[in-house]
């Protein structure tokens, strides 16, 4: 996030976001962070498309690299995981 | 109504209640969405409309959906993806739009709504009052008030302008029954010149440097500028958003005078002044103060006591929001006393609606007009011309200004 707040008047109107969400690291709010056993990973892309906050990065062919800066922590990408190789620890 | 008119373009008569007047001017207003919920309290408006679609006289996208909320909901939401969205409804339809009320707003979205003044439930009263479009005035929508059907037309026409430069929504209003559903004469204008004023929707173009650099985007949900219309905006920035608009609301009074302006011109029908309409007040000592079709029969009783003569004088106020303060403080501050009408009660509050914002207005003044509230006409009980009479009398008695306001109930049962 910005650390100079603008004021009202400087504030585009109709309350639309003025930032892109990749400026607010949300990834402070979780508990639990995902951390991937490569040797398990099938590469399926199941993490990266079940993540609910689009926090995998991922090129289609390696295994996909979760930007913890945004993750929150949620362990859904555990539980689809069908090999496992997810394990979510305590950050 | 008393206008002029000038027959600057061949208008056609025809015999419309207010609702069907509302119709036709969504009819020609180059409307892209209209969404409503079809059952009680739903009115003609959307009836006519709905037919209108059907067969093919007007080019428009008719939503039906499952409630008010979601009929709302879907206005914005066309709003927002750039379509000129109407909607119509009335007192408990409004009270479940509630929500989306205040997001439109707080959004900026130009979406316009026709409500026709119905009294709000418990018990279930299908007639005029002002409850519903009263407990709606702090949403953020500019509120125009319709003395008669040709006025609902105009406005509704007008509202589509004022709304797009304004970037507020607006909220066109009618007496329910009492202007709903009453036959009158109404000059219609041609669907070209209303088209050509009404003009196509202009979509506001911004610039969000921290996400799409220096190029300006249009305010509109578009996939190729990705924006986020009412994000979560806690205490860091939701205030300044709050600022922001109420600030903004101030700025919408020229735009609605030149729309006015403008609409004279082509219609001839000069709605001028716009925020309140003075009769018979040059020399009056006491005035009566309202809104709406009653204002109508109050001007009769003015004519009947100058005959006699009384001073006295009336002014029906059109724009509730924003509320012309300035305009009410040049005009009021010379009367011996201001009667305040509110059709509507603020339960538990220090008088009506109307009255505690006026008489907040006159506080400041050096020398003001004592002003009683009186609360008359829920659920449409009649306001008949002897207790007009009554209240000038009273007004004309009144010798000081009560410490603590009165509020007077008119025409109800002891
Ligand atoms: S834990 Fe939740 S938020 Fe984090 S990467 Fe997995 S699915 Fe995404
Ligand atoms: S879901 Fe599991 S196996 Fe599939 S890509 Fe993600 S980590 Fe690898």
């Amino acid at each position: 996030m910005s650390s100079q707040l603008l004021g009202w008047r400087d504030l585009p109107i109709g309350a639309v976001a003025f930032l892109s969400s990749k400026e607010y690291p949300t990834g402070e709010w979780a508990v639990f962070q995902p951390k991937i056993d490569e040797k398990k990973c099938i590469k399926c892309g199941l993490c990266w498309m079940y993540c609910p906050d689009g926090a995998y990065r991922w090129d289609g062919e390696s295994v996909p690299v979760p930007d913890l800066d945004h993750c929150k922590g949620c362990g859904i990408c555990e539980v689809e995981c069908p090999t496992k190789a997810i394990q979510m620890v305590r950050v | 109504m008393c206008m002029a008119i000038l027959k600057k373009v061949e208008q056609t008569m025809m015999a419309l209640n207010g609702d069907e007047a509302v119709a036709w001017a969504v009819k020609q207003s180059n409307v892209d969405v209209v969404s409503a919920y079809p059952i009680t309290p739903q009115t003609i408006i959307v009836e006519r409309i709905s037919e209108f679609v059907n067969n093919g006289e007007m080019d428009a996208e008719f939503i039906h959906v499952e409630s008010e909320h979601s009929a709302l909901s879907a206005a914005w939401g066309a709003a927002l993806a750039g379509a000129r969205a109407f909607t119509a409804t009335a007192a408990n339809g409004l009270a479940l739009m509630w929500e989306i009320l205040y997001i439109t707003a707080s959004t900026r979205t130009p979406v316009v709504m026709a409500v026709v003044n119905r009294a709000l439930s418990a018990p279930i009263n299908i007639h005029n009052d002002h409850s519903d479009t009263m407990g709606a005035r702090d949403s953020g929508w500019i509120q125009i008030y319709s003395e008669d059907a040709q006025e609902a037309y105009d406005n509704t026409i007008m509202a589509f302008r004022i709304a797009e430069e304004s970037l507020f929504p607006v909220m066109v209003t009618l007496d329910g029954f009492t202007i709903s559903h009453t036959l009158q004469n109404v000059s219609v204008l041609p669907d070209d010149v209303v088209s050509e004023f009404v003009g196509v929707r202009r979509i506001p173009r911004i610039k969000l440097p921290r996400i799409h650099g220096d190029k300006e985007i249009p305010l509109m949900l578009n996939p190729k500028y990705p924006i986020t219309f009412g994000p979560l905006d806690l205490y860091d920035y939701y205030f300044e958003h709050k600022v922001q608009q109420n600030e903004a609301m101030k700025e919408t009074f020229p735009i609605i005078e030149r729309v006015h302006r403008e609409f004279g011109e082509i219609s001839g029908r000069s709605y001028d002044p716009v925020f309140m309409v003075p009769y018979r007040t040059e020399d009056a000592d006491v005035v009566i103060l309202g809104l709406s079709s009653t204002m109508s029969v109050v001007r009769k009783i003015v004519d009947d006591l100058r005959s006699e003569g009384k001073k006295v004088g009336a002014i029906r106020l059109r724009v509730f929001r924003p509320f012309p303060a300035d305009h009410l403080r040049k005009e009021l501050s010379e009367f011996h006393a201001v009667g305040v009408l509110d059709r509507c009660i603020s339960f538990g509050g220090e008088g009506g609606p109307l009255f505690t914002e006026v008489r907040s207005a006159l506080y400041g003044l050096p020398s003001r007009p004592i002003v009683h509230d009186y609360i008359y006409g829920l659920g449409g009980r009649d306001l008949p011309h002897s207790l007009i009479r009554k209240i000038y009398e009273e007004l004309l008695s009144a010798r000081a200004e009560p410490e603590v306001p009165v509020v007077r109930y008119v025409g109800v049962r002891e």
